[in-house]
């Protein structure tokens, strides 16, 4: 129910609906003299799916293990659940699971031998154990593997695993730290399946790092953008993308225009090939004049002959419901093309290209290692 | 209290943390059949080349075959060896991030240490009894009562020097550092040991040099254990390993603690 809510109203609606899970605040981490995470502050709803966008090394990996208790904020704190990150962290790790960025798993283990450890470690009674690895197994298919080496699973197995081992002791939330790296086109999109699974059976709350915006776009109710470790905007993708929007300035270079266009490929009629002459620069004419009429239509453009075709570029305003408009009011079409804002527009805009170095280190270095698998 | 509330208390879940710990190290090292079999190599090499090479050409102080006499010295050399360099598995976890999947769960860092420890311990252990039935073949006569003191004397050595390589490799960030820095104190244990030589007539620095070294008491034990052949009593090499243990606990748990596991 929170879910559908979430996709048709604003943020606003969400905050008013559901429980705040994770509270975070002026969340700091100083390396040296790099300045890793920056005042960061934040809340995750219950049964939200948050993503945390931005490049490599801009922070995200670096929240996590903050908020996991993996790493000691240099100031600032954050809740989960009610349970302070600093002051109760036995009581956090209770309450969190999480999925690596590098995988974790014990290679000379099996899958099942994998989860039933962490099933002691995290103290699931013994009488549940057994049900719920073989659950979790199920759920992320690799119940027919469950007794093989993990050494002999591919990494999108591997992931999968661990997405199982994290969800063991049934948390509430689940930090997914770049859930699809180096993972093939296949996976990549196996492992969203997955995760949208997760999210309607179980229930749980989710916090994912990347720096696919694709994945951002489909996986996420809410994306944080952020950017040398500053949350440079929070919001659901589709508010994100009516906010870059370019504005009503027609003047502007139309190669930095970010919103909804559309390209109209004119037929021209056999015996006259030449888009001069009189009768297609007729077409042309009337059409263009019937387009700028719509209030939905900013800019209309002329492109010099491609092909020998006809062409007009449109920049309109949600082309959703008003490209059939355009289309029913206009002739002599051959074809379209149309393209939106996607977040790689939106973070573009916000960060004015100014993205952060990759910072050195060894833990980078890891990063590319793992991408070449 | 209830038998639920004492199956709920804290310790009784510290212990499943510990056997949770210690079962892994178990189940990876018997899959690791290279590692098991390739362990016994060095101990094989010095008992069998070693021993009889010197033994063909020396005689003791002492009246006993000098491959006999190193049996006991061969054994702590065997645990010396796997104990300590145990400690290089804890920068290979933090490596490949196993670490951190242990360290997130809602376990203490003391469980951690202890359960790894035991995990070294046996695994340690497993290599003695092999090396006892060895030693079979060699002449060695055992009784009950001295393959009791064999395995309890194996055990606190196997204990006081995983914790010391586990310490050890808690601080240290790569391989190949561990292994420089461990060599000097691999070594030095082993060769203080009187694992090689008995320890009537010494020069006095080197006498004073394997009093300080803890394996010494272990071999000594060890010796009288298999041979009848001892420097100090019983009592007394139990009394100084059980210290060294406390001491190289004690390093281990407060390195584990200080760890940062990112």
């Amino acid at each position: 129910m929170i879910k559908k809510i979430n996709k048709v109203n604003t943020s606003a609606a969400v905050i008013l609906l559901s429980i705040i899970l994770i509270i975070i605040k002026n969340l700091t981490k100083k390396f040296d003299k790099l300045m890793a995470v920056d005042h960061v502050s934040l809340e995750i709803h219950e049964g939200e799916v948050f993503g945390l966008l931005g490049q490599n090394g801009a922070g995200k990996t670096t929240i996590i293990h903050m908020l996991a208790t993996l790493l000691k904020p240099t100031s600032g704190t954050a809740q989960i659940n009610g349970y302070d990150i600093i002051k109760n962290s036995s009581k956090v790790r209770k309450n969190i699971g999480i999925v690596f960025q590098a995988p974790s798993s014990d290679d000379m283990l099996t899958g099942f031998e994998n989860l039933k450890i962490h099933s002691y470690l995290y103290g699931v009674p013994s009488e549940l154990r057994t049900n719920r690895i073989n659950e979790l197994l199920k759920l992320v298919g690799l119940y027919e593997r469950k007794d093989d080496i993990v050494k002999k699973y591919s990494g999108g197995m591997r992931r999968r695993l661990e997405i199982a081992r994290g969800l063991i002791h049934k948390p509430k939330v689940i930090f997914l730290d770049e859930p699809t790296l180096g993972l093939d086109p296949n996976s990549r999109k196996s492992m969203w399946d997955y995760i949208k699974k997760l999210v309607k059976e179980e229930k749980i709350t989710i916090i994912l790092t990347t720096h696919y915006m694709e994945e951002a776009d489909t996986l996420c109710d809410r994306i944080g953008f952020i950017n040398k470790g500053k949350i440079i905007a929070i919001d659901t993708p589709q508010q994100l993308k009516l906010m870059v929007k370019s504005n009503n300035n027609y003047d502007d270079n139309t190669d930095k225009y970010i919103g909804d266009i559309i390209k109209l490929y004119f037929k021209v009629t056999n015996n006259n090939r030449d888009p001069k002459s009189d009768n297609s620069s007729h077409i042309l004419t009337k059409n263009i004049e019937i387009l700028k009429s719509f209030k939905f239509v900013k800019k209309v453009e002329q492109k010099g002959s491609e092909n020998k075709k006809l062409v007009l570029i449109l920049y309109v305003d949600d082309i959703n419901h008003n490209l059939p408009i355009i289309l029913k009011s206009i002739d002599n079409v051959e074809s379209i093309e149309f393209s939106q804002p996607t977040l790689d527009d939106v973070f573009y805009t916000f960060t004015q290209g100014k993205i952060a170095e990759e910072p050195e280190g060894g833990f980078m270095e890891r990063y590319a290692q793992y991408d070449k698998k | 209290m209830t038998i639920k509330q004492i199956l709920n208390s804290m310790f009784v879940h510290s212990l499943l943390h510990v056997y949770a710990i210690w079962l892994r190290e178990f189940k990876v090292y018997l899959r690791e059949r290279s590692r098991i079999v390739g362990s016994l190599f060095t101990p094989l090499l010095w008992l069998f080349i070693i021993g009889s090479g010197i033994g063909s050409s020396t005689t003791l102080s002492i009246d006993v075959n000098y491959q006999k006499f190193i049996f006991p010295g061969i054994i702590s050399m065997s645990i010396i060896f796997t104990s300590v360099f145990y400690g290089a598995y804890i920068i290979w976890d933090r490596k490949f991030d196993f670490l951190k999947s242990v360290m997130v769960a809602p376990i203490s860092r003391e469980t951690i240490f202890i359960g790894k420890t035991l995990g070294g311990m046996t695994n340690s252990m497993i290599q003695v009894f092999m090396l006892l039935i060895i030693g079979l073949f060699i002449g060695i006569e055992y009784s009950l009562v001295s393959i009791l003191q064999i395995i309890f004397v194996s055990v606190i050595l196997a204990f006081l020097l995983t914790a010391l390589g586990l310490g050890l490799g808690s601080r240290m960030h790569s391989l190949e550092g561990f292994q420089i820095i461990v060599t000097f104190v691999v070594f030095p244990l082993f060769f203080l040991s009187g694992a090689l030589y008995p320890l009537d007539n010494l020069p006095d620095w080197l006498l004073f040099l394997t009093m300080i070294d803890p394996a010494t008491y272990a071999v000594d034990a060890l010796r009288n254990s298999t041979l009848g052949l001892a420097t100090y009593s019983f009592e007394f090499d139990l009394l100084l390993l059980f210290c060294s243990t406390i001491i190289t606990t004690l390093f281990g748990m407060v390195s584990f603690r200080k760890m940062k596991p990112v």
